[in-house]
């Protein structure tokens, strides 16, 4: 694939992802933050979402599998993972943790088992598109040729 | 001639004498010659004749020397007389004449040669004076006969002059007596008083009997009697206007006599015998204050006059003098002049009463206005808040309620809720926004803001609705628009916003595309807005902004609708995109505040729109601004603002940490992390200008923290600025924020403008409370 045409996939790409509102805005916000001081900011950032995240489901999902379920606890844990999430602009990921937070407060164990499932489903979903993306930058950076700078416009 | 007949009967006399004498000598000479004829006379009355002819030559004599005596000493007496010559020479006349007289006497006898001789000499000069004189005569009593004319003459004069003076006198009089009455006439205001004294004045100057004035009826069609001297209360006689007599009167501005029995003269009843006094009449002038302009003297000739009457005492017989005419006129002049300044001072007084009742009136209705003012901004600040309250309450938990899990139906409903409660919100905002408007008690907030970045803010925020409605937009903004400006960013954000709002609304389908760029002089002035007139100067630019859209267009007849409240244009619109018809009115507003111009044009329906307004921004100076120094170093995309600031971040989640961190960063902040609060208060020092502290860490407690940052640095100026980054915004954690001393709050998350903005605003003024 020849740079210029690897360059559109990834604007459509791009594009698609905040179309489907598995990014929001804060994402640019940290594509933003990225410059010459400062290259792989966004890997950096995405990376440590990626770790801080995994590390929470399994809190989560540990906590949850207790008999006594402390709820006070899984909050914090959703708290956090929405903090994480909403810093980088995962906004599927955080709309699902405010869902999970709801029911945290009402106690609802199979509610929040249920958002469980879709965080999970949904944190996936983010950590694959956005491994994609990296991918596809560092192929046209490979191939020689410059990330396009996002556009504000569709 | 009685002395003519004397002088010519002594001539005659004379004659008479010589011719007797040259008889007698012949006769004295025959008897000589026949000496001794002893003829004795035969006149034996020859004595007697000779006695008497002795005795009045002796008179004769007498007469003649006693005449220049007496002509000497009345000549003497009197001083002046002018033929001196003429009397010396009379004189010499009449004493020779005398002495040939007195002569005479010795010649009667027999007398010597000697007195011959005498007789002879004196007779002789006699002749010759007598002749001279004679001549002389002829000269001279034409003259002393014109002496008597010129006194005739003199005498004339004399009279006349006598005359004269007497008129002067009169008139002295006269004019003595006019300043009096004047005087008396004009001493008052009052309308009353002066007539009255007018009447009292004339009737003691003249010594008349009786003195009245006919004013005109309000019809003008009759005289009425107003005033009279001697009644008390005239009973009210009336006489038309139109009789010859006070025709004849109106129409001079002399006095005339009238006749004692006119109507008008007729005050009192006759009595019987006696003869009426003679009777003038005068007009007075009545000036009518509408008559005035203020730099002519008003015309004479539509006018009304009031009739003054005077009468002179019956039975007097006394006459009116000219001079007493003339007195009477010039009265009626002064009465009407007097009167008029009456008139004027009334209508002075009446229209400064008049005005002080509008003044209270005014006042009154200030008052009122006021009063309804401030209930009307009470209501409305009241309104306000007890609006906003349970509005937000309404959305806020109806957003929540959205994200929680919810059935097809209920989520069209809360859907439906979120919409319905947004639109009262803005509906709310607007009208409030609006009324202050239109109180003109709305000002700019002004403030330098980074241009570009509004442009960008816009641009976000109308993103997910074109995303929607699969609207592409564009945004071009010129390459010499000044990145940073002075205005009110707020406002021109909420325009912006509007005019792309409305393009994006009623765009179906197609694109909107922004355009910015500098407004030039030439593209300044636009046809379609004549009363726009733009002074480009030193500190300020002119931005002007597009933005076109592909929708359905606007009738040309629509437009002067478009920016009038609450008028929408119900072809165009549908009912559901809403909207209050308030959006555009509150543009123009803020666009008119900003000395700009707002005007849409379109080509018509179905031919797409464009909005079209320029505004009046100032362009940042750069000498006082450090701002823009710090802006000056520009990186790539970001700029730093903020070189070597130190900060402090303070979070537990390490993504939203790396993040914070990475946006100060990217400021040019010299950042330092912690992840516990007992790190934080460990680390923390006085070169730490901000921390930046994380508030939703469970179990950890911020406030503490900040607590314990104040207790340690006790001194304002070494304590950092405490800044909480919180998701939650409502007032009572604020407020909690503010107790425990925290300098501001940031909503997360934060964008980069945003935490920039906000780093300005806390360096620069030491707190911060709007960054929500």
């Amino acid at each position: 694939m020849e740079v210029g045409q690897m360059q559109r996939s990834l604007v459509d790409y791009t594009k698609s992802l905040f179309l489907e509102g598995v990014l929001d805005g804060q994402f640019l916000q940290l594509q933003q933050l990225q410059d010459d001081t400062n290259p792989d900011f966004v890997a950096e950032v995405v990376s440590l979402f990626f770790e801080d995240s995994q590390r929470l489901l399994n809190d989560l999902t540990r906590t949850l599998d207790q008999p006594n379920v402390d709820f006070k606890i899984v909050d914090a844990h959703v708290h956090q993972l929405k903090g994480s999430s909403s810093s980088i602009g995962a906004q599927r990921v955080k709309n699902s943790c405010i869902a999970f937070r709801n029911f945290c407060e009402a106690q609802n164990i199979e509610g929040c088992m249920r958002c469980l499932q879709q965080v999970k489903q949904e944190y996936l979903l983010v950590k694959n598109k956005l491994e994609t993306l990296f991918r596809l930058k560092q192929q046209i950076v490979a191939a020689g040729g410059s990330i396009p700078v996002m556009e504000l416009s569709f | 001639m009685f002395e003519v007949f004397v002088w010519s009967l002594m001539g005659l006399v004379d004659c008479y004498i010589i011719c007797c004498r040259h008889v007698k000598e012949g006769v004295s000479t025959s008897i000589k010659m026949e000496s001794c004829n002893c003829i004795e006379p035969q006149w034996p009355a020859d004595e007697l004749l000779m006695k008497y002819q002795y005795i009045s030559d002796f008179f004769i004599a007498l007469a003649y020397f006693s005449i220049p005596l007496e002509l000497i000493y009345f000549v003497k007496k009197s001083a002046v007389f002018p033929y001196r010559w003429v009397l010396v020479q009379f004189g010499a006349f009449i004493v020779l004449c005398g002495a040939t007289h007195l002569i005479n006497l010795w010649t009667f006898s027999m007398h010597s040669r000697t007195v011959a001789v005498v007789m002879t000499t004196s007779k002789v000069l006699t002749a010759v004076v007598s002749c001279a004189t004679a001549l002389m005569l002829v000269h001279i009593i034409p003259d002393l006969l014109s002496v008597k004319t010129r006194e005739l003459f003199l005498k004339n004069k004399a009279a006349e002059l006598d005359r004269e003076m007497g008129l002067i006198r009169t008139q002295e009089e006269t004019g003595r007596h006019v300043r009096m009455l004047t005087h008396e006439i004009r001493s008052t205001l009052d309308r009353h008083t002066i007539l009255k004294t007018t009447l009292i004045e004339l009737g003691r100057t003249l010594a008349l009997e009786e003195c009245a004035l006919w004013m005109p009826t309000r019809t003008g069609l009759e005289l009425q009697l107003s005033y009279t001297l001697r009644q008390q209360n005239p009973v009210g006689y009336t006489v038309p206007i139109q009789l010859p007599v006070i025709n004849q009167v109106f129409s001079s501005n002399r006095a005339m006599k009238i006749s004692p029995n006119c109507p008008v003269a007729r005050l009192r009843p006759l009595q019987g015998k006696y003869m009426p006094g003679e009777v003038v009449a005068v007009r007075v002038p009545l000036l009518h204050l509408s008559n005035f302009q203020i730099n002519d003297w008003p015309e004479l000739s539509t006018k009304r006059y009031a009739l003054m009457v005077l009468m002179l005492p019956a039975d007097s017989a006394r006459q009116w003098h000219v001079h007493e005419l003339e007195l009477v006129e010039v009265v009626a002049d002064q009465v009407a002049v007097a009167l008029s300044h009456a008139a004027i001072l009334e209508e002075s007084m009446r229209a400064r009463d008049l005005l002080m009742e509008q003044n209270i009136a005014l006042d009154l209705a200030r008052r009122e206005a006021e009063t309804a003012i401030r209930a009307r901004n009470d209501f409305l600040a009241v309104m306000n808040h007890e609006m906003r309250t349970p509005m937000h309450a309404i959305i806020a938990l109806s957003s929540l309620l959205q994200e929680t899990e919810l059935t097809p139906e209920q989520r069209l409903m809360v859907e439906t809720i979120l919409k319905s409660s947004n639109l009262l919100a803005t509906l709310v905002n607007d009208v409030l926004d609006l009324s202050r408007l239109e109180d003109g008690s709305l000002q700019l907030e002004l403030g330098t803001y980074n241009l570009h970045a509004v442009f960008r803010e816009v641009l976000n925020l109308i993103k997910p609705i074109a995303s929607v409605k699969k609207l592409m937009i564009t945004l071009n903004l010129a390459p010499d628009l000044p990145e940073y400006a002075v205005g009110d960013e707020k406002r021109l954000m909420q325009t912006l916003l509007n005019v792309v709002g409305n393009a994006v609304k009623f765009s179906k389908e197609g694109s909107v595309s922004i355009t910015a760029f500098v407004a030039k002089s030439e593209s300044l002035r636009d046809s379609r807005a004549p009363d726009f007139f733009p002074v480009p100067s030193e500190n300020h630019f002119y931005l002007r902004v597009q933005v076109k859209d592909s929708g359905a267009g606007i009738n040309p007849q629509d437009t002067p609708k478009l920016f009038t409240k609450f008028a929408q244009n119900q072809t165009l619109v549908t009912r559901n995109s809403g909207g209050s018809g308030l959006g555009l009115a509150i543009c123009k507003r803020f666009v008119n505040l900003m000395e700009g111009h707002i005007w849409l044009e379109s080509e018509g329906l179905g031919k797409g729109c464009t909005a079209i307004f320029i505004v009046k921004l100032g362009i940042p100076e750069h000498s006082n601004d450090s701002k823009l120094a710090f802006g000056q170093k520009m990186s790539g995309h970001g700029q730093t603002n903020f070189p070597g600031l130190k900060v402090l971040v303070m979070d537990d989640n390490s993504v939203s940490r790396s993040v914070t961190k990475g946006l100060l960063v990217h400021l040019g902040c010299d950042v330092m992390v912690v992840s516990s609060s007992e790190e934080c208060l460990r680390v923390i020092s006085q070169e730490h200008q901000v921390v930046f502290m994380d508030v939703c860490m469970p179990g950890i407690d911020g406030y503490d923290v900040a607590v314990h940052i104040h207790e340690k640095f006790t001194r304002r100026h070494e304590r950092p600025l405490i800044v909480a980054l919180t998701g939650n915004t409502d007032k009572v954690t604020k407020e909690n924020f503010m107790k425990v001393g925290m300098d501001g709050v940031i909503l997360k998350p934060v964008s980069l403008e945003k935490m920039r903005s906000v780093l300005l605003d806390l360096l620069e003024h030491r707190v911060l409370f709007e960054a929500m």
